[in-house]
Order: C-alpha cells, then sequence, then structure tokens
C-alpha cells in the first residue's frame, strides 16, 4: 500500500511537470504563431504591378522590358476606367446628369479612391509624396482598395435612438441610371488584369529603406540601428560586467562590507525601471557629460549597458565560482600569479556560463525600447554609417514598432511593416538565442574534451 | 637517556634526529604551528625533510598533515583566515618571511593534488602552462622539448605522445594524475608535494604511480600525504605521525613501522584507531 501511493505520488508529479511544460510550450506557440504567420506577411505576399513599378523606380531593380509589357496590358483596362470618369465628369460639368447635386461630392471621393488604388492618371503632373506617387503594392492592400471603390460609405441615422451609423452602400446601386453605372462592375471583373498580383518573396524588406514614413519599402534602417545599439551595448558591457565578476568571484573579500554594498547596488541597478535608466541617460550622458549633441547611438548604447550590466556581471559571476577550485589550485600551485590563472584557466573555463549572460542580454538590448527612447531613437532615419552613429540618432526595431502603432499618420496603410518589425525582432532575439547555445555546446565540449 | 630520541614536553613524541644527522635537509620547521581563525590546526611541529628522499606524513583524518603539507607552497594562503606562527625553513629562508614571493616559492615547490585536476585544455597545453607561466618560452620547439621530457618522466610518454593535441580530461584517472605530475615536474621544482595522490585511483592505476615515485625519488625531494599506511611502507624512506595537530613519531620508515617507539603510533599502525 505505502509502495503504491508512492508510485502515485511519483507518477503524479511527473505529470504535472510534464503539463507545465507542454503549457508552456504551446503559450509561446500561441504567443509567436501569430506574430510568424502574420509577420511573414511582410515578406512573403502578393505584389501587384505597382509593387513592381516602384521596385523599378525607387531601387532600380526587376526587368524593364516586363514591366512595360504589364503597363501596357493593365493600361488596356485603365483607360476604359478613366475613359468612363472622364465621360461622367463631362457629363456633370455640363449638367447632363440628373441630380448633379447628389454625385458631386462623392463623384470626388471616387475619383480619389481610384487615384488611390491605381496611381496617378497618366499625364498627370508628379505627385510630391511618394505615397500619391504610386497605387497599392500589396494585394490584400488592393482588395481593400477596391472595397472603398465598389461600396460608399454614408451615416445612417434612421434611429433616432441612437447615434449615427456607419455603413456602406453599393455605389452601383448609388449611381444606378447614371453613365458612371458600368464603371463598377468593370473594375470588378477585370481587377486581376488592372493590378496583376504575383507572389514575391521580398527579402529586401530588411534590406531596403523605408520611403514615406514605411509606406513604401523596408525596415533596413531599424534593423541597422538595432545592430549598432546592441553591438555598443556589448562594447561597453563586456569589458565592464567581466572584470567586476572577476573582481567579486577572486580578488574581493566576501565577508567585507564594501563588497556587500556592491552587491546591494547591483541588485538594485537589476531592479530600477528601464524607462528610469531613459532618462538617466538622457540627463547625465548626454546633458552632462555631453557624449553627443542630442540623441545617438553611442549615449543610447551606454545607456543600455548600464542596464544590462547587472544580468552580465551576476552570469559571469556565477559561472566563475562554478569553475572547479582545484583549476584554480593547480594553477597557483604550478607558480602562476592569480591574475594569470584567472586569465590563461578560470575564465576560459567560466567562458559557457558567460556567453550565456552575455547573449540573455544581447536579446534584452535588442528588445528594450525605454531606455532609448530619450537617448538614441528616431521614429524616421536614413540608415547610419558606423562613424555616423558617435553623434547621430537612429531608428531602431524596438522603438519603431511602439511608434509606427502609436504614432504614425495612417496606421491602417503599415500594419504589415509593423508585424514585419516584430517578427524580424523575435527572430533577430531567437537566432541570437540558437548561436548562444551552439556557441555554447562548442565551447562545453571543447572543455569537456 | 638514548641520544637520538628527543621528547617534545608537552607531547609524548619521538623524532629519530639521529639517522637524520646524516641526511642533508631541505626542510626544516621549528615550533611551527597553523591556525584556522582561531582553531589550532597543527601545533609547534618540529620536523626535518631530508632532501632527495620519499618522505611520507601518515594519520588519520583531521590530524592536520595535509594543512602541513600545504603550508609548504603556501596553498594554505588561498584558505581565508588562516595564519602560521613559528618557522618553517626552505632553502635558509623562512617561507613565511616577509620577503617571500609565494608565486616564486610555488615554482620551487610543486605540488600534485588529491584528485586528479588537469586543466580542460589540450595534454600539450597542460603541460606548458607550467613553462609558460615561468619562464619566456614561446619557442615552440623548445616547449616541446620540455614537454616530451616531463612526459617521459612520469612515464606517460609512451602511452600519449600521439594524444598531444587531444584534451586531457578525455584520459584515464590514472592517466590524467599521472600528467598532472608531469606538469608538476614541468616547471623543474626541487620539492614534490603529493597530497594523497592516489586515493580517487583504481589498484592498478595506484600502482604505477607509486611506481613512478621509485623513479622519481633522489631526483627530487617528494614528501606524500597519504591515508594508506601499506602504500607509505612501500614507497617512503621516512615516514612522521601526525595525530590531532601534534607530530608524534618521525623515523625511517622501516623502523617506524616494524619497531615504533610512541605507543601511539603502534596503536595507529596496527589498527586500533584512525
Amino acid at each position: 500500500m505505502k509502495r503504491k501511493t508512492r508510485r502515485i505520488l511519483d507518477r503524479s508529479f511527473s505529470g504535472l511537470g510534464f503539463f507545465s511544460i507542454f503549457l508552456l510550450s504551446a503559450s509561446l506557440f500561441v504567443v509567436l504563431g501569430p506574430i510568424f504567420y502574420r509577420g511573414i506577411g511582410a515578406f512573403i505576399f502578393k505584389g501587384t504591378i505597382e509593387f513592381r513599378r516602384l521596385n523599378y523606380e525607387a531601387f532600380n531593380r526587376g526587368n524593364k522590358e516586363n514591366l512595360q509589357k504589364e503597363k501596357q496590358i493593365s493600361q488596356q483596362y485603365r483607360s476604359q476606367i478613366y475613359k468612363m470618369l472622364e465621360e461622367f465628369q463631362h457629363q456633370l460639368d455640363n449638367g447632363e446628369v440628373p441630380d448633379s447635386g447628389k454625385f458631386s461630392s462623392d463623384f470626388r471621393e471616387l475619383k480619389k479612391q481610384v487615384r488611390a488604388l491605381l496611381g496617378p492618371e497618366p499625364g498627370d503632373e508628379e505627385p510630391v509624396l511618394m505615397r500619391d506617387r504610386f497605387g497599392e503594392t500589396r494585394w490584400d492592400k488592393a482588395k481593400e482598395a477596391l472595397y472603398r471603390i465598389l461600396f460608399m460609405e454614408t451615416w445612417d441615422y434612421s434611429d433616432p435612438d441612437s447615434m449615427g451609423r456607419k455603413i456602406f452602400i453599393p455605389r452601383a446601386k448609388e449611381y444606378k441610371g447614371a453613365s458612371l453605372e458600368k464603371l463598377f462592375p468593370y473594375i470588378e471583373k477585370n481587377f486581376e488584369k488592372i493590378m496583376r498580383p504575383r507572389l514575391v518573396f521580398y527579402w529586401q524588406f530588411i534590406a531596403d529603406n523605408s520611403y514615406d514614413s514605411h509606406i513604401f519599402g523596408g525596415i533596413f534602417a531599424e534593423v541597422l540601428g538595432t545592430f549598432y545599439l546592441v553591438l555598443g551595448t556589448m562594447l561597453f558591457a563586456i569589458p565592464m560586467g567581466v572584470i567586476a565578476a572577476i573582481y567579486l568571484a577572486e580578488f574581493s573579500k566576501d565577508n567585507s562590507k564594501l563588497v556587500s554594498l556592491l552587491r546591494v547596488f547591483i541588485s538594485t541597478l537589476a531592479g530600477v525601471p528601464s524607462i528610469v535608466f531613459g532618462l538617466f541617460g538622457l540627463a547625465f550622458f548626454i546633458n552632462t557629460v555631453k557624449v553627443s549633441n542630442s540623441k545617438s547611438v553611442l549615449a543610447g548604447s551606454m545607456t543600455l549597458a548600464l542596464l544590462v550590466l547587472p544580468t552580465i556581471i551576476r552570469a559571469a559571476e556565477e559561472a566563475l565560482k562554478a569553475v572547479p577550485k582545484t583549476y584554480k589550485e593547480a594553477a597557483l600551485s604550478l607558480g602562476a600569479s592569480k591574475i594569470r590563472a584567472v586569465l590563461t584557466v578560470i575564465l576560459p573555463a567560466a567562458l559557457p556560463g558567460i556567453l550565456t549572460g552575455i547573449v540573455i542580454s544581447m536579446g534584452r538590448a535588442a528588445g528594450e525600447t525605454a531606455p532609448i527612447i530619450f537617448t538614441a531613437a528616431v521614429s524616421v532615419g536614413k540608415p547610419l554609417s558606423l562613424f555616423e552613429s558617435l553623434n547621430q540618432p537612429t531608428p531602431a526595431l524596438s522603438w519603431n514598432i511602439y511608434n509606427l502603432v502609436t504614432e504614425h499618420e495612417s496606421v491602417e496603410k503599415i500594419r504589415h511593416v509593423q508585424f514585419g518589425m516584430v517578427f524580424t525582432l523575435v527572430l533577430l532575439v531567437l537566432l541570437l538565442n540558437l548561436a548562444a547555445i551552439i556557441i555554447r555546446a562548442r565551447v562545453s565540449k571543447k572543455l569537456r574534451g | 637517556m638514548n641520544p637520538s630520541i628527543s621528547i617534545n614536553p608537552n607531547v609524548m613524541s619521538y623524532i629519530d634526529t639521529k639517522s637524520l644527522e646524516k641526511e642533508d635537509i631541505h626542510v626544516f620547521s621549528e615550533g611551527f604551528s597553523i591556525f584556522y581563525n582561531d582553531t589550532e590546526a597543527i601545533r609547534e611541529v618540529n620536523l626535518s625533510i631530508p632532501a632527495h628522499k620519499v618522505t611520507a606524513i601518515i594519520g588519520p583524518s583531521g590530524c592536520g598533515k595535509s594543512t602541513f603539507l600545504r603550508a609548504l607552497n603556501r596553498m594554505n594562503d588561498l584558505i581565508p583566515g588562516c595564519y602560521s606562527k613559528g618557522k618553517l625553513v626552505f632553502d635558509g629562508e623562512d617561507v613565511y618571511g616577509e620577503n617571500v614571493d609565494p608565486v616564486l616559492l610555488r615554482r620551487r615547490v610543486g605540488m600534485v593534488f588529491q584528485k586528479p585536476n588537469p586543466f580542460p585544455k589540450s595534454i600539450f597545453d597542460n603541460i606548458a602552462f607550467g613553462p609558460r607561466v615561468n619562464t619566456h618560452i614561446k619557442n615552440k620547439s623548445e616547449l616541446c622539448g620540455i614537454v616530451e621530457k616531463s612526459l617521459k618522466d612520469a612515464a606517460l610518454w609512451d602511452e600519449i605522445k600521439d594524444r598531444l593535441n587531444e584534451n586531457a580530461l578525455s584520459l584515464s584517472g590514472g592517466q590524467q594524475q599521472r600528467l598532472c605530475i608531469a606538469r608538476a615536474l614541468a616547471v623543474d621544482p626541487e620539492i614534490l608535494l603529493m597530497d594523497e595522490p592516489t586515493s580517487a585511483l583504481d589498484p592498478r592505476a595506484t600502482s604505477r604511480i607509486e611506481e613512478l615515485i621509485g623513479v622519481l625519488r633522489g631526483k627530487y625531494t617528494i614528501i606524500i600525504v597519504t591515508h594508506n599506511m601499506q602504500q607509505a611502507a612501500r614507497v617512503s624512506d621516512y615516514t612522521a605521525f601526525f595525530y590531532e595537530g601534534d607530530l608524534i613519531e618521525f623515523a625511517h620508515t622501516a623502523q617506524l613501522f616494524t619497531k615504533p617507539y610512541v605507543k601511539k603510533t603502534e596503536e595507529y599502525i596496527t589498527g586500533r584507531f584512525g
């Protein structure tokens, strides 16, 4: 009986453990799944003819002759549309349309929507903003634009008890009897021939500059900015952190008051909210020390370095302390000085653990937003050179994920960019972790022999 | 009274000073005590170690034999709260004197530990560690010479000469311990301290280490701490028996194991306690 109870207890405990791990993986899947699914949409999607036109005109990419041919085919249908619009405009101007007042304002709206879908009419003046120069580049967005052409947005006030309700009325019904009536079935029927969707793998999303605040193009400036910030952070944090850890683990006297105080400081530093680091970075590095005139990658890196320092110190200290004492004894007994023993024997043996700490903090530095708001990040900017990063701010993935959602003028238009950024950041951090696992495995294998 | 008997007034002890007179003394201690914080681990030990001989230190656990051994190359410095009193003289100089640099001392007094502790590096780098640290030998061929000589001295060369670039931890326990001996020899020390070098090894590996000690005798002054009395009887020329921090008896190995003067020694070697 007793043995049976013990077995049941053992089983239920391992079952519980398995269940919790399962739950954890499932929740990870639930979180990452949509990010991956929607993020991939920034890379793999159906691009319209406008996408290829953009690629050719902005990035000089693609085959000119093919594009020319495509344009011609699309133009056949487009010219029909323009003809119909022109005809109706003419009729409106000449007062040939009954109820012209009913149409005049909506017709302007309709023309705007057509322009949004197809880009400027041939013969128009070159628009100033990039967003007016091209139609919808993505098939999913083009379909939304089609919907806005086919349906009229209006407000329904029929229910006196509630406020107005937004409703959509088919324009075909609205324009019944007018010459424009045939336009809507025509566009709907020939939509694919007009926009010519084709599946593309737009890997350049991470290598292209963005145009017109992310409405076109990629996120290269953000990726590069994040890369610089992580690099700079590690440049400051690794030497400081590892040296501090060596001091704490090997040279400090454990029972001294100063050292316990230092440990308290380090723990406190780890608990400080990240926005406070941001403010500190602004107040100290930029306003007091003046490492740069205003926000810069340099100042941001220093701030982030402070943020990740406790993580690195702790991981490195634990790793150093976990190295068998016998290594140190052996090194000292062979006539090595203490620092020599640390550098040649203990530090290499602790490397796997130190690397883990470093990579965790790299992921943290890549993802932190608050510390760089005041010290390094801008919403729109060009990719910096290494030298420029000393005194210029940069866009960065973490900050722009937030910024594009909250501050962008037309959020709906750039959803795919937001998801693409999140996806890239998550992928970046996952890749960093993977690299750490591989390096760790290699180093420990070398150590174990 | 027998002139070769010296009696410590506080403890019943016997030191065979007569046979020591014939020997060249390499290290000696006078009233040497070691404290861990307030506990006295070694009490006023007077011990002379003859040069180029094997001296075994035996005694029950916690008698201070390892502590005494580790004082000889000042490894006790690593233990916080550990300090010493009295004299411990090596080559005419007090080991704990103010002018002594423990780093330089350890180059002359090598040590082999209880558990084989090769570095997680290649076999070559393990042996070359000492020469690299101590001398400014950067020349690869010169280092190779030292590595080969040390491994030959430790009777390991034939077994592993083709595997010098493999990780030292891939060797067997006995090979690892001989590697540690070779590593200590590579620094060319005068004294070799061995702190229970075979306690973690199987009997076959143990006998190989004992053979090796037999080969190294005469070239180095060897001090070996051991739990194993048969081992002490087999490998050593002189034996010191420690009990609860006191040196009880020091004599020729043959004499100590056959005709011990002090009753405590007899009780210990006959297995009545310990």
